[in-house]
């Protein structure tokens, strides 16, 4: 049930984009066509999915302070936590890889359109924030990190194919000159913030 | 003579006309993220400042032996040890602040200020013109998120720095006429203010606008 209460929140209520501003630059860059937003939200999920699980194993066994202590006694008060982001960005940085190489073979016509970004999943904000989160708030167990992984992933995945759905159609309005592109998708993604403020207080 | 004019050129360009938050659109997570108050996003903005100007010396100091294939992991392991020196930097004079900004000191790791400087300038330049290219765009990003800050600030708490600037007489509650905006505390309005001074910026920059 908890895990079900996180999974909820992390897609509506602490939305990645609305509330915490994560993954704001390919966000931006990608959402100008619906199909290739979709890819990427895709693309993002399956690769959030994957790296919370995997950084709540290695936060709980390895990183933690005293989390050695299943190796042996000697190791028990042993505090790596600093190490924490090196670590998080290396698992990060390899499954984005293994990403990369299985939407070349399977969807090369996707691989083509997602050009640079799906590299750039790596240094994707939102994806490090997941995993940075998860350990700032301590879930207690593997199902709730799972639960606060594909949630979040979900979430940055309905913001860029809204955002992209709201760009096709704004090709066609009269925006003032200065404001195209990246002026307008800021405060579109303000006033959709704004609206997804009102799941606010949804408790489950 | 003529060097130091490039270089001069380099550190110019990132504040306004190649400003890596409002042209670039490079780094806006954290941008937004730590601007509800001016002294956050002060820290925030010197560390960047750091990390980008090492981090930019480093890879272009390495950009010789270091094959292509393998770039970006070398790139992730100097930003992330950079990352953790501020962050350990932080903890140990500035606690309150870093506790403040959480999450976000890590995510310097993942600000695509740091990546798209060192793919676009440093591989390609020397370090000394690298250097100046990174804490360019360092300041340009500073720039923005004291702007954000302190506007969030003074109409979102009526205090800059954490002191107050609107006198507590004016308030509602103290008979005054007064009352703070709530909204520019929250996330929303960080984006549309972002969007305005895109706005503004473009405005006054011809050239930079889109079709």
């Amino acid at each position: 049930m908890e895990s079900l209460n996180i999974f909820i929140r992390s897609i509506f209520i602490d939305n990645m984009v609305f509330a915490y501003f994560f993954g704001m630059c390919s966000y931006i860059a990608v959402s100008k066509s619906v199909k290739t937003a979709n890819g990427l939200g895709l693309a993002v999920i399956f690769v959030m999915a994957m790296t919370v699980p995997l950084n709540w194993l290695l936060n709980e066994y390895v990183l933690k302070a005293g989390a050695l202590g299943w190796l042996s006694e000697s190791f028990g008060s042993v505090d790596l936590s600093f190490l924490s982001f090196i670590i998080f960005i290396a698992v990060i940085a390899s499954f984005v890889q293994l990403v990369e190489m299985v939407v070349e073979k399977f969807a090369p016509g996707l691989y083509n359109q997602l050009g640079i970004f799906l590299p750039l999943i790596a240094v994707n904000c939102a994806i490090m924030g997941a995993s940075l989160f998860m350990q700032e708030r301590a879930y207690p167990s593997l199902g709730q990190a799972t639960a606060f992984g594909v949630g979040s992933g979900i979430g940055w995945w309905l913001a860029i194919v809204m955002m992209a759905a709201i760009r096709e159609r704004l090709e066609y309005s009269a925006v003032p000159k200065p404001l195209r592109g990246p002026g307008i998708a800021f405060i579109i993604t303000g006033l959709m913030g704004v609206a997804f403020m009102s799941f606010l207080g949804i408790q489950l | 003579m003529a060097a130091k004019s490039k270089n001069w050129q380099y550190f110019l360009g990132p504040l306004s006309k190649d400003n890596p938050v409002l042209v670039q659109i490079l780094g806006i997570c954290s941008a937004l993220a730590v601007t509800a108050q001016l002294k956050p996003a002060f820290v925030m903005a010197a560390s960047v400042m750091v990390v980008t100007a090492f981090a930019n010396l480093i890879m272009s100091a390495l950009r010789k032996g270091v094959p292509g294939r393998i770039r970006i992991i070398v790139q992730l392991v100097v930003i992330a040890f950079l990352v953790i020196l501020v962050d350990q930097v932080l903890k140990a004079f500035v606690y309150d602040v870093s506790k403040q900004l959480s999450v976000y000191v890590g995510l310097i790791i993942t600000n695509c200020i740091l990546m798209g400087r060192v793919e676009a300038f440093a591989l390609g330049h020397r370090p000394w013109p690298s250097f100046v290219d990174g804490l360019a765009n360092g300041v340009g990003y500073g720039i923005i998120l004291v702007v954000l800050g302190f506007v969030r600030e003074l109409f979102g708490s009526g205090s800059l720095w954490g002191l107050r600037v609107i006198p507590e007489a004016w308030y509602v509650h103290s008979g005054g006429f007064y009352a703070n905006n709530g909204l520019m505390m929250l996330p929303p309005m960080a984006l549309i203010l972002v969007g305005l001074i895109i706005w503004v910026h473009r405005g006054s920059n011809k050239d930079l606008i889109e079709k």
